[in-house]
């Protein structure tokens, strides 16, 4: 096997082309599967309470401290311009806008993530889905639509949860512990926060972040190689190539949504 | 379909993701209060609007009682036409003075309102004539050197 041979290159090539129109074809049918999966909604709701109520712990903790320690340093900041009083503001729009959606999105990939690519891979490893393909019953309909629809519909209401105790961190630090007043703290947060531009875009980021991360874990398990060591190296790269879209995605949305 | 143990959570789960969104909604970006609590719209032109924006506060004594709603150019007069909310809770007379002033040395700009002493109180759709331009710092860098350098010339032409 040699990269300079061009048989050997177009091979790459090809191969390359026929992963991604299958992700694509995965994608789009994962896409149409939504009614489906609603219509039995059992499915996702069991895989919601899997990938999100078990989130939940460690997206809180994270956004308090997250908060807290935005709190903090925007003090240090601020406090040398005299401007300590748009604490609020600083932490609430660094939350909502950027960190909110994006280190949830990376935990969720942590934490959700690779759950979902070691079970559907070790499925595939253990024959389960062949053997459901036996059964005539669709592992991708039956198995992978309702993963990735609870995955999505988990994924903004844990950034929403985030943000929340985020700005409450940022309040306990800000106000109580250094003692910010709490008037300028809420109402610069209040003139300058705005429903739809920041927050409504915040949970636009997280639901394409969902939608990314879900995907990938889904994708990489489905393609998993039916050993033990390629269940591993599916949860490895699902890490890896989750956190890499998040952050590029993240500026690509932050390009169309906050530039001029 | 059956129930499960598990609904109560997932419902607890979207129920707390809602309590967040709305409470964000609430309480960081006000949706609330600045679509229900009604107020007058008055207009008021400006020489020189300096750094005002859209949302800016208005206040008088220190008190917020309105918003800077839109600001546009007029070119017939070549001034600034700000238009602005007030809270229908606070009235003020008719001859009321708006001022362009900076909260701190480097802080955000507001309108103050200075009240007058008419009878009549503004009402929706007023006009406020009585208004004082913001003070651009270049300009009076300028008057300040400008004065000093016709200091200076006087004490050396020896005159006065």
């Amino acid at each position: 096997m040699s990269w300079w041979r061009p048989s050997d290159v177009g091979y790459a090539v090809r191969s390359k082309l026929a992963d991604m129109g299958m992700a694509t074809r995965l994608f789009v049918r994962l896409l149409r599967l939504f009614g489906q999966s609603m219509r039995r909604f059992g499915l996702v709701r069991d895989q919601v309470h899997f990938l999100g109520n078990y989130s939940l712990s460690i997206i809180a903790m994270s956004g308090l401290f997250v908060g807290f320690v935005l709190a903090l340093q925007g003090y240090n900041v601020l406090q040398l311009y005299g401007s300590a009083n748009s604490l609020g503001l600083v932490v609430t729009l660094g939350l909502v806008r950027e960190l909110g959606p994006v280190i949830t999105a990376l935990l969720f990939a942590g934490r959700a993530g690779t759950s979902l690519t070691a079970e559907i891979g070790l499925m595939r490893a253990g024959e389960q889905l062949s053997a459901m393909e036996m059964m005539a019953v669709d592992p991708v309909q039956r198995i992978l639509a309702p993963r990735f629809w609870g995955g999505v519909i988990a994924m903004p209401l844990l950034a929403l949860v985030f943000n929340a105790v985020g700005v409450i961190g940022g309040w306990l630090v800000g106000v109580v512990l250094i003692g910010v007043d709490a008037g300028a703290f809420w109402g610069q947060m209040q003139s300058g926060v705005d429903v739809w531009k920041d927050l409504g875009n915040g949970v636009v980021k997280s639901l394409v972040f969902g939608i990314a991360v879900t995907f990938i874990a889904v994708l990489q398990g489905f393609l998993a190689k039916p050993t033990p060591e390629g269940v591993s190296r599916a949860t490895t790269r699902t890490v890896v190539m989750a956190s890499l879209s998040v952050l590029g995605l993240d500026f690509v949305l932050t390009a169309l949504m906050f530039s001029i | 379909m059956q129930h499960s143990k598990n609904d109560i959570w997932v419902g607890l789960f979207v129920l707390l993701g809602a309590a967040a969104l709305v409470f964000l909604a609430l309480q960081s970006a006000n949706l609330l209060q600045l679509n229900l609590r009604s107020g007058y719209v008055v207009t008021a032109r400006f020489d020189n609007i300096g750094g005002l924006k859209p949302k800016s506060a208005v206040r008088s004594a220190g008190v917020v009682v309105g918003r800077v709603q839109s600001i546009g150019f007029d070119d017939k007069t070549y001034q600034a036409s700000v238009t602005l909310e007030l809270d229908k809770r606070y009235l003020f007379p008719k001859d009321s003075s708006l001022k362009i002033l900076t909260s701190g040395l480097l802080g955000d700009q507001y309108i103050g309102i200075e009240p007058g002493a008419d009878e009549h109180n503004l009402a929706d759709g007023d006009t406020v004539t009585a208004t004082q331009s913001a003070v651009v710092l270049e300009n009076l860098i300028g008057q300040f050197l400008y004065g000093k350098a016709e200091e200076s010339a006087a004490g050396a032409g020896g005159k006065k």
